[in-house]
């Protein structure tokens, strides 16, 4: 054996067929789908066997012992801190009232009351008038709302604040929480664990960002997202240059890996995920292509749910999507049941029921959990500029039929105030949790997070 | 594939490389090994950058890049950036605030609140323009291993902006990075716990006499020096302890003696009133420090293996042993060590060429220099470094980039084939509004070695592609020569566009991304 693979043979076990190396085609790999040519010859082989050992039927959903590979995560960012008391309203307050004299929101036309659903307190509770899709969403017993999200000691730096929620460490460090569990689920290693030099890479489809960056949320140690801000953009963009290009691009760079080439090298390496990139790409933007089964409103954001919708219908594996609705910093001219904050509520709520409409009618509705988080809500008394300056806890959102649909927690107080700023009620982790455990299927909830967090119930028992 | 291919692939067996730093046959250093050492000692060479250094031979060429000094090239001046942005309050402001805090005056605590917030946002303008000015500097300076040793300590001893929030204090650190870039390895830990950035990223601003942080000790010698294992808990609570009173105040290093332990400690064996100073002389003692050393130098320039011995073959070890011993022999003198190290045999054998995976900054600035490739727009640039995973003053840990194997997985692979596209064509990488440059690339003058020493060769299609690709992969693949052949032969010829599309193929291909 060469130089090359010392530590290859030294940490891992291999395929044994050098050959087999270069027996997949960019063709092949459409049709069987069910591994990345990446993980074909460097999965180890506990993995393999295990893969192989499934029924057919059980495959087409799960290509790892023991993970539900047929539930879905799509993680909803709001950026920018959405203003969570006027989301969800305690219009029966008078201090609500005092505290917004300009943005707050009155009357039954400017309110969307919720009603109690099972045990929940909903008393006094209303959406924004916008929202009269996570309505019709929260009406049919597909919505949870919990209240007062938060953690101690916030940070108000979006920059921070952001990286506290997406890493689940309130000192905002390390990987990602979902890229750990991925890690976890796919490779048991934890938390700060560098990737392995052994070759293996992605044993399930890595999640799935819709954005130019992927957010820290899903980097994990071992597995990296794919992100892209459509999928037209996820791929080789020579190609543009001159039709000439396509053919021997294909020619030189896709053809996996060569004949020729030490299957444990670094070169080798990097022909199979050449590869599996363009695989990925070609399925993708295959999937997107497909006219959805329902209209979607006219939005960026509903752009991204629509193609997540179409990546899930075309039956992609892939677990986790992360889609992000910006624009939610507003210090000033916010509006009140009018105005810009209206209009991304609107945005948003219109986005998600589309999705739950397209995904009903694909089937898919069982499978796929919506979460809607924010770095932080806004401060309670309006600003001089009409707005909302930076804030702490706020509302979550939980979508889909396998949450337990209702308001879950209570409204913090609108006069015991922290500087201003409303306390936190429960910890965004122990949401984050439940959604772990509970739905993800994760063993070990607190090993992710690093500490134990008494789930909040947000899945239904 | 069609299975007579598959069915008759053979794999060439490589020879292990030699397990010693014995210097190459000076007569063997040609165009590949000269092309070799300008990459991995620095960031890839153009054709006339290449045939220099080989028609200069092996002791001139190394000494010319090790050496830099000899090259005159502008030292950053203390006042590129401003300074002053993240002052920390005055005690006058401080007062004020606990008043507003006091009285619970809400519009003065939204003001202080709201000028913090203004300087954040400036100061984050700066640390963005300083990855600019960073990744040109690396695009420019005639002294290649300067940089490429700066951007090796900012990767080792790592530093995120993201927890200082203060992009001076990052600047000042990649200045004492650059200062002591080849110089004495026990010099770089004397600055490195005397660094405002880090002394504030590790907590040691918090550490106090009465309660020792011990994140700065534990990744002195975890992380910078020693290695997991070499070290008991003992030592780092010890080692806490003799950090105390290190902090800074403003951007200079502070000594408050005040708030020193001066009590004796037991470090690594050795007992006495350690302070940061005795106990970097206690971890420089250990053999175990020489060989951890050697390992990450190891994995930069040569190839990248666990830096973990106990994750190490038996071979890794010998010669990184055999590197270990010359930095003890130096005293932790590095360019002495590094010097040895480019002239082995190890160094240039066959399974060591080009099978190093490049980092997206030897990606970004080894094509612009490479192939004199235009650099457009380094905003653009700056930011195909960050989706490729590599964003300059934010590592990701402490750690530092992983590197190796970890840099390519199936997203950033097509953001590395299009930043090729982009620097060849004008044509933006994803996500960006197509506004294409005015600068055109020109391929043709890439053919000018070519040409001079074998005329006529230049409009041979053949010629050029094997040219080419013995610049862009340091081997020229039957495959690939065919391709390519073919490809120009059929488009008319070698004329510049032609050219310009060949070579948007080569940088395509999955062998392009090492070196």
């Amino acid at each position: 054996m060469g130089f090359g693979h010392w530590e290859a043979s030294h940490t891992m076990t291999l395929h044994n067929d050098p050959s087999q190396a270069s027996a997949y085609t960019r063709r092949e790999f459409l049709h069987s789908g069910l591994t990345m040519a990446s993980a074909a010859v460097a999965v180890p082989h506990f993995l393999q066997r295990s893969a192989f050992a499934l029924p057919t039927a059980a495959a087409g959903l799960s290509s790892i012992a023991g993970v539900n590979e047929d539930r879905i995560l799509v993680v909803c960012q709001l950026g920018g801190g959405n203003d969570g008391l006027n989301t969800v309203i305690p219009f029966r307050q008078d201090a609500y009232y005092r505290a917004r004299p300009g943005i707050a929101l009155r009357g039954e036309d400017q309110l969307l009351q919720l009603s109690r659903l099972g045990s929940n307190g909903s008393e006094g509770l209303a959406l924004h008038r916008a929202m009269s899709g996570v309505k019709s969403l929260y009406d049919d017993g597909l919505c949870a709302l919990v209240q007062g999200v938060g953690y101690p000691n916030p940070n108000r730096s979006h920059f921070k604040s952001m990286d506290i929620w997406q890493t689940a460490d309130t000192s905002g460090v390390g990987d990602g929480w979902l890229g750990r569990y991925i890690d976890a689920e796919c490779c048991g290693y934890g938390k700060g664990e560098s990737g392995k030099d052994d070759g293996s890479s992605e044993t399930i489809n890595p999640p799935i960002a819709i954005g130019r960056t992927a957010p820290l949320a899903l980097e994990g140690a071992r597995v990296k997202p794919v992100a892209f801000e459509t999928p037209d953009l996820f791929r080789w963009m020579g190609e543009d240059v001159h039709d000439s290009l396509v053919d021997p691009y294909e020619k030189l760079a896709q053809q996996g890996v060569t004949p020729g080439t030490d299957p444990h090298s670094n070169a080798a390496f990097l022909m199979r995920t050449t590869l599996d990139a363009q695989v990925s790409s070609d399925q993708i933007r295959q999937a997107v292509s497909r006219q959805p089964l329902v209209r979607y409103p006219n939005s960026g954001f509903a752009r991204q749910l629509q193609m997540v919708a179409s990546m899930i219908r075309s039956g992609l594996k892939t677990r986790i999507y992360y889609v992000t609705h910006g624009g939610f910093d507003t210090h000033s001219g916010q509006g009140g049941s009018n105005g810009r904050h209206a209009q991304l509520l609107q945005q948003f709520s219109d986005g998600v029921k589309a999705f739950y409409d397209d995904l009903k009618a694909q089937e898919n509705d069982g499978r796929v959990m919506t979460m809607c988080f924010s770095e932080f809500g806004r401060r309670v008394s309006q600003n001089a500029s009409g707005g909302t300056d930076h804030g702490t806890a706020a509302p979550m959102f939980l979508l889909g039929p396998m949450v337990k649909a209702g308001v879950t927690g209570l409204h913090p107080s609108l006069t015991d105030l922290d500087q201003g700023d409303l306390k936190y009620k429960i910890d965004f982790r122990s949401v984050y949790s439940d959604v772990l455990g509970a739905w993800l299927g994760a063993k070990n909830p607190g090993e992710i997070l690093e500490g134990r967090f008494k789930a909040t119930r947000v899945v239904k028992g | 594939m069609n299975a007579s291919i598959a069915a008759g692939a053979q794999v060439e067996p490589v020879e292990p490389p030699p397990l010693h730093l014995k210097p190459i046959d000076r007569r063997s250093f040609g165009y590949a090994e000269a092309r070799h050492l300008l990459w991995r000692a620095g960031f890839g060479g153009s054709p006339a950058q290449i045939q220099t250094l080989a028609s200069w031979g092996l002791d001139k060429a190394v000494d010319h890049l090790l050496d830099y000094e000899a090259v005159p090239f502008e030292a950053p001046s203390a006042d590129a950036f401003d300074r002053n942005i993240m002052q920390p309050p005055t005690d006058e402001q401080r007062r004020q605030r606990r008043a507003a805090q006091r009285s619970q005056n809400e519009n003065a605590l939204a003001q202080f609140r709201l000028r913090r917030q203004q300087a954040q946002r400036r100061d984050r303008q700066q640390i963005g323009e300083m990855q600019r000015w960073w990744l040109k500097r690396m695009i420019e300076t005639p002294r290649p291993f300067e940089e490429k040793m700066t951007l090796f300590w900012h990767g080792r001893l790592a530093t995120g902006y993201r927890t200082i929030e203060n992009s001076y204090h990052m600047y000042l650190q990649n200045q004492t990075f650059r200062a002591n870039a080849a110089g004495n390895f026990g010099n770089i830990l004397l600055a490195i716990i005397r660094d405002p950035a880090m002394l504030k990223y590790l907590d040691n601003d918090e550490s106090s006499k009465r309660r020792p942080n011990e994140n700065l000790a534990r990744e002195l010698m975890e992380l910078f020096s020693l290695g997991v294992g070499a070290y008991t808990e003992r030592d780092i609570k010890q080692g806490a302890r003799a950090l105390t009173g290190y902090t800074f105040r403003d951007d200079e290093f502070y000594f408050n003696q005040e708030n020193h332990d001066t009590g004796s400690k037991t470090i690594l064996g050795v007992r006495a009133p350690h302070d940061g100073e005795s106990f970097v002389r206690a971890i420089l003692r250990q053999r175990a420090c020489s060989e951890f050393l050697a390992s990450t130098l190891y994995r930069f320039f040569v190839r990248h293996i666990p830096t973990d011995p106990t994750r190490q073959t038996k071979d890794t070890k010998r010669i990184v042993g055999q590197v270990a011993s010359a930095l003890r022999r130096s005293d932790y003198e590095l360019r002495p060590v590094l010097r040895q190290l480019f002239k082995s045999q190890h160094f240039y054998h066959p399974s060591v060429m080009d099978e190093q995976i490049k980092s997206p900054v030897e990606l970004v600035v080894g094509a612009v220099r490479s192939l004199n490739a235009p650099v457009r727009d380094l905003a653009v640039l700056n930011d195909a470094l960050d989706l490729m995973g590599q964003r300059l003053f934010f590592p990701p840990s402490v750690k530092g980039w992983d590197g190796g194997r970890s840099w390519v997985n199936t997203s950033t692979m097509f953001v590395r084939q299009n930043i090729l596209a982009f620097l060849l064509t004008g044509k933006k990488p994803v996500g960006y509004d197509a506004t294409v440059g005015s600068e055109t690339f020109d391929p043709m003058a890439l053919l000018d070695s070519l040409e001079s020493g074998d005329p006529g060769a230049s409009n041979d299609p053949s010629k050029v592609v094997d040219y080419l690709l013995r610049l862009t992969l340091g081997k020229s693949p039957a495959h690939a020569r065919a391709v390519l052949t073919e490809f120009i032969e059929t488009h008319g010829g070698v004329r510049k566009d032609v050219v310009t599309g060949a070579l948007l193929l080569v940088t395509a291909m999955p062998e392009y991304q090492l070196c």
